[in-house]
């Protein structure tokens, strides 16, 4: 409880400090205020779209982007790194062209994505899919090669067909693996995502960004710049840790 | 504390050696008539078991010996069937060995067990995957947990069990299926000696109590001698049978007395010397 108290009151001071030194620089007017505002017009800006609802739909907006491409690059992504890992002709193959395709940021894939879809919600998603799938299918195809040996032949002996033993063991011997490919996976999507929306206007959080650079309202570039790592840090809080501290847990690997 | 285990514990209508051989093979449970097997790369043309023939009977306790690399693991794949043989058959209850059953399980050395599980849906596991019901599931898993001393842990996850008690969870899981054969791949060698002792012991008296067969890999002579109803001592390259030793001493059978000691004398020279004879194959004897 103490102890609690204590890095509480750290991580106050340690935010404390930085509002002050971001004050104290506005304050030396090294910037002009309208590159450089002040705190406290940042979180007026920020105030005032809360109350005008428009955050929130950009929230909504681009929220439901990320899911609907995430949950697609989760399914695409975990076959096809089942697929390679379970398969050996197919690592040397398909295993090849994912490792390609993870180094490619998948920003670039945007023309292309608006020569097929258009302007569209499609070219969007598209692009939030080919953010975070490489990185899932990776993370799946090790996640099936680190499983023991052992621990399949278990299910073998027992007599388990192929499916059983990717149900029973495959896919939960996998988890340790995932976690950590899930929550690289969604930082890349979340990324991409915001890198679209700046420059395929169509609401969401980026084209708020957008907005304020249009009308030279840094306070409220600032301010949205914080909402996404707030968004972004309260994701991570919520499903990655836990689920990341779910595994450590129940694998033995804590030290919690 | 009595067990009315269905299937394992099979009244064996034989039951004294004289009549074991008077007839056989009336309750031969598994047979390897001429079985070899080859592995073969582009380099390499290894024969790990070499013609190797032999019956094991219901009931017995059947341990093998040999050093690393003389085919042991291999003679265990192929009779849990997820290994086939080069040449020669493998016969089980009377048909052919194809793929791996609930009736032949394996208990492993270590690190076979599944983390994502507590121990009670670890022991579960061969049941799920067997089909069988979920009330029938609860009794065997009850029993079984409780044969092995487990039912108090049931909640508990693998790293949190001593090495000890993993491999009671893992004799546990592959006792619950109630296989006619239980396949022991060098299951206590990991082990400090203190558990593996207690572990044998335990062993001793679950398969009393159970009837069930078992064929029990290890390369400790002291085991062997203190568990098997007959030993076989294997030799590599090729992988043999260099000799059956019969092990004649009542049961249950104590650590450290002399007459366990002498048999594992006698199973530590077989293994050395070369030109070891061995006793003629003698009928095996029952319990």
């Amino acid at each position: 409880m103490r102890a609690r108290t204590v890095s509480l009151l750290r991580v106050i001071a340690f935010y404390g400090g930085l509002l002050l030194v971001w004050q104290l620089i506005f304050n030396a007017y090294i910037w002009s205020p309208y590159l450089l505002p002040e705190p406290s017009r940042v979180y007026a800006s920020l105030l005032r779209y809360i109350q005008n609802g428009v955050l929130l739909i950009s929230i909504q907006t681009t929220m439901q982007r990320m899911l609907e491409g995430f949950a697609i690059a989760f399914v695409i992504g975990m076959t096809m790194g089942v697929a390679i890992g379970s398969i050996r002709w197919l690592d040397g193959t398909l295993g090849t062209l994912v490792l390609g395709m993870q180094s490619l940021p998948s920003i670039s894939w945007l023309p292309l994505g608006i020569l097929w879809f258009g302007l569209t919600e499609q070219a969007i998603i598209f692009i939030v899919i080919l953010g975070s799938v490489w990185a899932i299918a990776i993370s799946a195809r090790d996640g099936v090669r680190n499983i023991p040996v052992l621990q399949r032949r278990a299910a073998q002996v027992f007599g388990a067909s192929r499916w059983q033993t990717v149900r029973y063991v495959t896919l939960p011997g996998m988890l340790p693996s995932m976690a950590q490919g899930l929550k690289l996976g969604w930082s890349f999507s979340w990324r991409s995502l915001m890198a679209g929306e700046l420059i395929f206007v169509s609401a969401g959080l980026g084209h708020l960004l957008e907005l304020g650079r249009d009308t030279n309202n840094m306070s409220l570039v600032l301010a949205i710049m914080g909402v996404i790592v707030g968004v972004g840090l309260l994701f991570d809080r919520l499903v990655f840790g836990p689920l990341e501290s779910w595994v450590r847990t129940r694998w033995g690997l804590a030290q919690v | 504390m009595t067990l009315s285990l269905s299937r394992l514990a099979q009244p064996t209508s034989v039951s004294t050696s004289t009549v074991a051989q008077a007839c056989p093979d009336a309750d031969t449970l598994l047979a390897l008539n001429g079985v070899s097997k080859r592995f073969v790369t582009s380099r390499h043309d290894t024969t790990a078991l070499d013609d190797i023939s032999l019956e094991i009977k219901q009931r017995e306790f059947i341990c093998v010996v040999g050093p690393s690399g003389c085919g042991k693991s291999t003679l265990l794949n192929l009779i849990a069937g997820i290994d086939t043989p080069t040449e020669g058959e493998l016969v089980f209850d009377g048909h052919r060995i194809k793929g791996a059953a609930a009736e032949r399980v394996v208990v492993f050395q270590e690190a076979a067990l599944y983390p994502w599980l507590n121990v009670r849906a670890n022991v579960e596991f061969g049941l799920k995957i067997k089909g069988t019901q979920k009330k029938q599931r609860k009794e065997l898993v009850d029993r079984y947990l409780e044969l092995v001393n487990l039912t108090r842990f049931e909640k508990a996850y693998v790293h949190e069990l001593s090495g000890g008690m993993k491999q009671r969870v893992q004799l546990a899981r592959a006792l619950a299926v109630e296989p006619r054969m239980l396949l022991m791949d060098e299951p206590f060698a990991a082990l400090d000696a203190q558990t593996r002792d207690a572990l044998q012991l335990e062993l001793q008296d679950i398969w009393a109590r159970t009837g069930s067969t078992i064929l029990f890999i290890t390369h400790n002579v002291r085991e062997a001698a203190l568990l098997g109803d007959r030993v076989f001592v294997m030799t590599p390259s090729p992988g043999r049978i260099k000799a059956e030793i019969p092990v004649s001493l009542p049961r249950p059978r104590d650590l450290d007395t002399h007459a366990v000691a002498d048999f594992a004398t006698e199973i530590r020279s077989a293994l050395q010397h070369e030109d070891y004879a061995g006793r003629a194959p003698v009928a095996s004897f029952m319990i």
